[in-house]
């Protein structure tokens, strides 16, 4: 059996965020923009606060369940936004209608149009990134675990959450370069760990230990 | 002496600035040309101090030039800035002819050679009507609170600002619906100017007896113009309630400005409800006057910014990082500075103010701990430094419209 030996090149992103100038005071407005707005938007609110550096760790990483607890007092469906699972999902199609579907009956079945505070609606953005080579590059196995250390979050976050949901890969980057490389075991081992469950310094440790 | 790139990294790091450098490689070839309106006073004018130099040591050839005016069209641009941010003005048919004229003046006189033309705020938007002649790269970069505007005014600025190639905004409460991008960029502290940078502690010490203040008791300190909005008559019901329970006094220190006749009344109610209480240091600091502005926050406990509303309030940021706990206002971008509980507190009343100001002279280890993270949180993402890279990807953004994910090869 023969494999690709291609050397693997950690690339890192960098971002701004772009404003769509959309905004919701309710939930009916939020569904409305759920429906509309690009899937950059809904990956936006559901990721990127596991890029940014915490004090501690956040009651809520999704915008949209963080809006729902602090600006309309909705706390069951900020739990139930909360508890939408990212790893089920291989696409934002999906995303966002598993988003939508829970928001959707809460709106109808509550009999209330709870409205937030001026000055707290829900703004949607989204981000345009810049994806460019680290400079680090991994000739091999040994070499990619070695080199593992030194390569930053914002590297880690692309090509574990952006290159798997937003670019509609089937796996992260590292699972699929190991495996085109015969360790499939290993591939398997780094895609059964739960990015949405720990930090991202915790993230590379934990792929680091596995390295062998 | 001139401030270098290696300054800043002694500040945040080589990580950052390899970055930055990295950043810089993809735009060095284009040539980037910022316009506003006055080459003094104000935060856009302070920013642009001193990142074009920074521009340029990156390889950048970044340029700054300014509009011309009359007192006329000042005065038209003072009423549209306080409109756009949502008071109340009356807007005349002959001063929108007044801002149409000086705009066909400049459009006349100014030379636009950058590839990216950098216009900042409502002032020069108009440069906008050289486009068709021109072409070139257009972004309006609009520093100040226009969430919700005077509709007449928005409505007169709009079909220029919708002819650009892009909008920045400091915050998403900012932006409106249109058909062209827009871009969040918070603005940013120089941690190396006067206002910002370390102090020697006999310094901070000199400047406080100067005021007379006592540097052995603690201080509570808000750095404001005195104007409603930042509600110092409140900070100093505040500071009331705080001495019913500690030992403390307050600063309250501002620039005035002559043509501000509001200032000069609020100004007079402070002090008439200062005027029996020694401990109490109202200081009408006069322009240029950083370092001293540097030195009370260095030199006090507890920073406050108890404003009602607010733009971004940069303030935060500099009191945030001189390790200082901040109690703030929670209005429009206090929101974004201040983690509450975390690097400040919000509130929303006098009371609130007091409260937390107790809490934290009782405990000088939360004193401690929220300084600490809030100037960790301001190195992150309020310094300079993050402006420029910000500044960078936005110049690269303009060569790829319409792509969300962009694919730099390396350099």
């Amino acid at each position: 059996m023969t494999h690709n030996l291609a050397p693997f090149a950690f690339h890192t992103e960098r971002r701004l965020v772009v404003l769509t100038g959309r905004k919701a005071r309710n939930l009916e407005e939020l569904l409305a923009h759920l429906g509309e707005v690009s899937g950059s938007s809904i990956f936006y609110h559901t990721h990127h606060q596991y890029l940014a550096h915490h004090f501690e760790t956040p009651v809520f990483h999704s915008d949209f369940s963080r809006w729902a607890s602090l600006a309309l007092l909705e706390e069951a469906l900020a739990e139930k936004l909360a508890a939408i699972d990212l790893l089920a999902f291989s696409s934002i199609r999906q995303l966002r209608e598993a988003i939508i579907a829970t928001i959707g009956p809460y709106a109808k079945g509550n009999g209330r149009r709870q409205e937030c505070m001026p000055g707290q609606e829900f703004h949607f953005s989204e981000s345009k990134s810049f994806v460019m080579p680290s400079g680090i590059v991994a000739a091999d196995i040994p070499d990619f675990f070695a080199k593992l250390p030194g390569v930053a979050n914002t590297s880690i976050y692309f090509h574990f959450f952006e290159a798997r949901l937003r670019l509609g890969r089937e796996t992260n980057d590292f699972s699929a370069w190991l495996a085109y490389r015969g360790a499939e075991d290993l591939a398997r081992a780094i895609d059964r760990l739960n990015p949405y469950r720990m930090s991202l310094d915790e993230l590379r440790d934990r792929i680091a230990r596995l390295g062998p | 002496m001139a401030v270098t790139l290696a300054d800043y990294e002694k500040v945040v790091g080589p990580e950052v600035m390899d970055e930055i450098r990295t950043l810089a490689g993809y735009v060095r070839h284009k040539s980037l040309q910022n316009i506003n309106s006055t080459p003094v006073g104000g935060g856009v004018a302070e920013i642009l101090t001193r990142m074009i130099p920074l521009l340029r040591e990156l390889g950048v050839d970044a340029t700054w030039d300014v509009i011309k005016g009359n007192e006329a069209f000042y005065a038209v641009t003072k009423a549209f800035h306080n409109a756009l941010h949502g008071h109340p003005e009356t807007i005349t048919p002959k001063m929108l002819e007044v801002f149409r004229e000086n705009t066909a003046m400049n459009l006349e006189e100014m030379k636009l050679e950058g590839d990216v033309l950098f216009i900042h705020d409502p002032q020069p938007a108009g440069l906008i009507d050289k486009k068709p002649t021109i072409g070139r790269q257009w972004i309006w970069r609009c520093h100040i609170d226009v969430s919700n505007p005077d509709p007449a005014v928005w409505e007169f600025l709009r079909p220029w600002v919708e002819r650009y190639d892009a909008a920045v905004f400091s915050m998403p409460d900012f932006a409106r619906e249109m058909p062209i991008p827009q871009f969040r960029i918070a603005p940013s502290i120089d941690p190396l100017s006067d206002k910002n940078r370390d102090l020697e502690p006999e310094v901070v010490r000199g400047v406080l007896e100067r005021f007379g203040i006592d540097p052995e008791r603690p201080v509570l300190t808000q750095i404001s113009r005195f104007d409603r909005l930042k509600d110092p008559l409140g900070v100093i019901e505040s500071y009331r309630m705080v001495r019913r329970h500690c030992d403390c006094q307050l600063v309250l220190a501002g620039g005035g400005a002559d043509d501000d006749p509001e200032g000069a009344e609020v100004l007079r109610e402070v002090e008439e409800a200062a005027a029996k209480d020694p401990d109490i240091h109202v200081l009408l600091l006069p322009p240029f006057s950083d370092l001293e502005i540097n030195a009370l926050v260095r030199g006090s406990t507890i920073v406050f910014q108890k404003s009602i509303r607010e733009g971004f309030g940069l303030t935060v940021s500099e009191g945030l990082w001189k390790g200082k706990p901040v109690i703030g206002g929670a209005v429009g971008g206090i929101r974004l500075q201040i983690i509450n509980g975390v690097t400040g507190f919000l509130i929303h009343s006098p009371e609130g103010a007091a409260n937390r100001a107790v809490e934290l002279l009782s405990n000088p280890e939360l004193c401690r701990k929220l300084g600490e993270n809030g100037q960790r949180y301001v190195r992150e993402n309020f310094l300079i430094t993050r402006h420029v890279k910000d500044y960078l990807l936005l110049m690269l953004a303009l060569d790829h419209p319409g792509e969300r994910v962009v694919r730099l090869a390396g350099i």
